[in-house]
């Protein structure tokens, strides 16, 4: 099965070059959001396989969002203007079904209150999404698609020029 | 208390069972964390002047303070043992994930008794603990072991300390590594191995509790900050490799055996030679903005796939010191250390002291015979080939020589005197058993002293006394009355670090000043934010001085005296003849000297032992009714 097409919306990527795997950015996430230091309850998540493959996922506002779709109690709805997906709590019972539709392991249950938790790019936040702000090695970008297209047009074109 | 759980697990691999131990704030206050703690638990834990490698030393980790929090640096714990090396304290350090999962299971330490009959990991699970078996991971390397557990839970957030094949044969140069970080030094390994224990792996999901997490992530992301600037530079670009032209430049970059601490090679194996040729990667430890750890990888060639990250230290041992100018050779036998589970430093320099009995005759090729290598091989200085090869044979204890290196140049040097009426000692680079560091201490007359009365043995971390030598604050060829003090100041200084623990990397990142004004109040911010306490910076520059002195009490009831603190004949005796650094070495007269300035400055009696009323005033009345005077 494809992944499913990513959309225009913004989400939060990561270049695996230069993140380091540091994990400030699971707790300043967790703490923007639970008020809590515990990199369990972060939306973006480090993944470290091998030695030397490190990077952060967080949810990629897919078009369409599968974790929607699959959710059998309809807790969750995605926000037609940002894609940002949205947990009804009075919903959602935990019962995992949006983690087994997110093909980027972007959805966490909480341990404590039994709940999905989902990026939402920190939409209540004055200076905007707290990852990519504290982020030491500027490795995070609130970003569509096609800017990050262009970016590596760009990046490449210099490459191959200047070369 | 925030910050704490206020509870220590205990494990008894004999009975299998656990139990748990609470403790009182003030014993919080006075021992905090990391090393610090670890040693008081092995001194309440340990029945005095056993065997390292029985069930009556235990393993004792203490976690940091700041672990699982966005304090930067702060993803660390202490692990202490007696050391089989040293058969002193044996308190280590290290970092990543396995310190932040132990501190979300709510565990402010953990104390392991006894031994296994059959091979075990165990598993804490926030607060259940389970015994498993472990004999399918026999053989095992660190990081394959570590992803083994990992895939039987099919969890990721399940973290391992373990050890490799080194530590499952007794080596006692052997370690524990947990994400690739290791508690490096004095034997660990062998210690798990004697009871049996292949693995502690945690798995904590609670939210860290601490006093004002406001105020607490204000002031980490402020020294997050400072971390990207100047302060820092040296450690994220090359790392701790960046050493090795440094050394080389003032004359202590141990070659040969520190025979000279000249290298004419020293290009081949410099940091900035492997980051442009070998450098795969920068990575952090966790919680760590500034990212030190430089990976190096060979991509062809007979050490093809080698990948390890590459610190100064392992870097001077496997190559500049047996001569080795192969940084191929050097990544390959640094990899081999890491995943068997040795310690680089003491595998290094143990090795280059063979390479040394060969030069001189003693050893011949057919000493070198194993299963592996059957016909031996000829271990000249410069041979890259034969020091990997020897990486593998110590860990596994092939053959005679793999068996003999197994244990470390003391041990090892004592053997061959004995059986072939020898003088290899003279050669043998350690104090108290411990290999030494990489930096010449014959022209650090300062460091020499840190060095000779460290509780650890030959550790450059521990004491720090290089600092004033190298800045050029003291004469380093010479000795005066300030070194006392200066030794002093800089273990204490260190221990600070080690206790909390913070990696001293950060230490320029609170105010841009490195010393005690600079630091110690920004320090006592960030303990008072986790733990509500009311702590000043007489109360951080306190925490030094317990550290080291809970360490030296341990030493002392293990039957410490004076003439332990020496250093290597060869530093006494010997001169380099190359480079600014030359005909420098450290007489009797001056290290004795050096000694009664250090003993007066901490406090402590003409015989290096600690009075009574010292011990009273730290806090530490039970430890002064044991060993006070
Ligand atoms: S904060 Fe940045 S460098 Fe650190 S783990 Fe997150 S994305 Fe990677
Ligand atoms: S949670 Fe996963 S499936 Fe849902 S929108 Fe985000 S990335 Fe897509
Ligand atoms: S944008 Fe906000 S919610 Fe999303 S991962 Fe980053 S910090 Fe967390």
């Amino acid at each position: 099965m494809p992944l499913p097409s990513t959309s225009k919306h913004e989400y939060i990527t990561c270049d695996p070059d230069k993140c380091i795997g540091c994990q400030i950015c699971e707790y300043v996430c967790s703490y923007a959001k639970t008020g809590e230091f515990n990199t369990f309850r972060s939306r973006i998540r480090m993944v470290r396989d091998h030695k030397i493959l490190i990077t952060t996922v967080a949810c990629r506002t897919c078009e369409n969002a599968p974790c929607a779709i699959a959710c059998p109690r309809d807790a969750l709805k995605q926000d037609p203007k940002t894609g940002v997906i949205k947990v009804d709590t009075a919903l959602c019972d935990g019962c995992a079904w949006c983690i087994e539709a997110c093909d980027f392991g972007a959805i966490s249950i909480n341990p404590r209150t039994k709940l999905a938790e989902i990026c939402d790019l920190c939409e209540g936040e004055e200076d905007g999404p707290q990852c990519v702000k504290w982020c030491p090695k500027d490795a995070l970008e609130k970003t569509t698609p096609d800017r990050r297209a262009q970016r590596s047009r760009r990046k490449l074109a210099r490459e191959e020029i200047l070369r | 208390m925030h910050g704490y759980s206020g509870k220590i697990l205990h494990i008894d691999l004999s009975e299998r069972k656990s139990w748990l131990e609470s403790k009182p704030e003030k014993w919080y206050q006075t021992y905090i964390g990391g090393v610090s703690m670890a040693t008081r638990l092995c001194w309440e834990n340990i029945t005095p002047g056993c065997d390292p490698l029985s069930a009556e030393n235990p393993i004792c980790l203490a976690n940091g303070i700041f672990a699982g929090t966005p304090v930067p640096v702060g993803g660390k714990f202490g692990l202490a043992s007696k050391s089989p090396l040293t058969g002193f304290i044996g308190d280590s350090l290290s970092g990543s994930w396995f310190s932040t999962s132990f501190k979300r299971a709510e565990w402010d330490g953990i104390v392991i008794h006894g031994a296994s009959e059959d091979w075990v990991t165990v598993f804490v699970d926030d607060d259940m603990v389970e015994f498993r078996d472990a004999s399918h991971l026999l053989g095992l390397g660190t990081t394959e072991t570590e992803s083994a557990i990992r895939d039987e839970f099919g969890d990721d957030q399940v973290r391992t300390a373990c050890i490799g094949p080194a530590g499952e044969n007794l080596g006692r140069i052997s370690n524990v590594s947990n994400d690739g970080r290791k508690a490096g030094r004095t034997g660990h390994g062998a210690v798990w191995g004697s009871k049996k224990l292949k693995g502690l792996s945690m798995r904590g999901t609670h939210g860290v509790e601490v006093a004002d997490s406001e105020e607490l992530l204000r002031l980490s992301l402020d020294i997050l900050e400072a971390a990207q600037g100047p302060h820092t530079q040296k450690y994220r670009i090359l790392g701790t490799t960046s050493n090795v032209l440094n050394m080389n430049k003032l004359g202590l970059l141990p070659t040969k055996n520190y025979q000279e601490g000249v290298f004419e090679d020293a290009e081949l194996i410099s940091g900035e030679y492997l980051h442009e040729h070998y450098k795969a990667k920068t990575i952090a430890c966790a919680q760590c903005p500034i990212a030190c750890e430089q990976v190096g990888w060979v991509k062809e060639g007979p050490y093809a796939e080698a990948m390890s990250h590459i610190e100064y230290e392992s870097l001077f041992a496997l190559s500049s010191n047996c001569g080795v100018n192969d940084m191929e050779a050097a990544i390959k036998a640094i990899t081999n250390c890491n995943e068997l589970g040795m310690d680089t430093m003491s595998t290094g320099v143990t090795i280059s002291w063979a390479m040394e009995c060969y030069e001189r005759g003693i050893f011949t090729k057919e000493d070198f015979e194993c299963e592996r290598y059957p016909e031996g091989f000829e271990a000249n200085f410069g041979s890259g080939m034969a020091m990997v090869k020897l990486t593998e044979m110590i860990a596994h204890r092939d053959g005679y020589m793999g068996d003999l290196l197994a244990d470390g140049t003391q041990r090892a040097s004592t053997l061959l005197d004995e059986e072939r009426d020898m003088e290899s000692y003279k050669w043998a680079m350690n104090i108290k058993g411990l290999e030494t560091p990489g930096y010449d201490a014959r022209a650090l007359k300062t460091f020499a002293l840190g060095l000779s009365v460290g509780t650890r043995g030959g550790c450059h971390n521990r004491t720090a006394a290089y600092d004033p030598d190298i800045k050029g604050q003291v004469d380093r060829f010479s000795v005066d009355e300030t070194r006392g003090k200066l030794a002093k100041g800089t273990e204490e200084y260190a221990a600070v670090y080690d206790t909390l623990p913070l990696c001293k990397f950060i230490r320029r990142c609170f105010t841009g000043k490195a010393d005690r004004e600079g630091a110690w109040p920004a320090i006592a911010k960030l303990i008072n934010a986790t733990t509500g306490w009311d702590f000043d910076y007489d109360d951080v520059d306190l925490i030094g001085e317990r550290a080291h002195t809970i360490k030296k009490a341990f030493n002392i009831r293990e039957g410490w005296t004076r003439d332990d603190d020496k250093l290597p004949y060869r530093w006494k005796h010997e001169e380099m003849t190359k480079g600014p650094s030359a005909e420098s070495v450290v007489t009797d007269e001056e290290l004795e000297y050096l000694k009664d300035l250090y003993y007066e400055a901490k406090g402590w009696t003409p015989d290096g032992l600690i009075p009574k009323e010292k011990l009273v005033e730290l806090g530490m009345e039970d430890v002064a009714e044991d060993i006070g005077v």
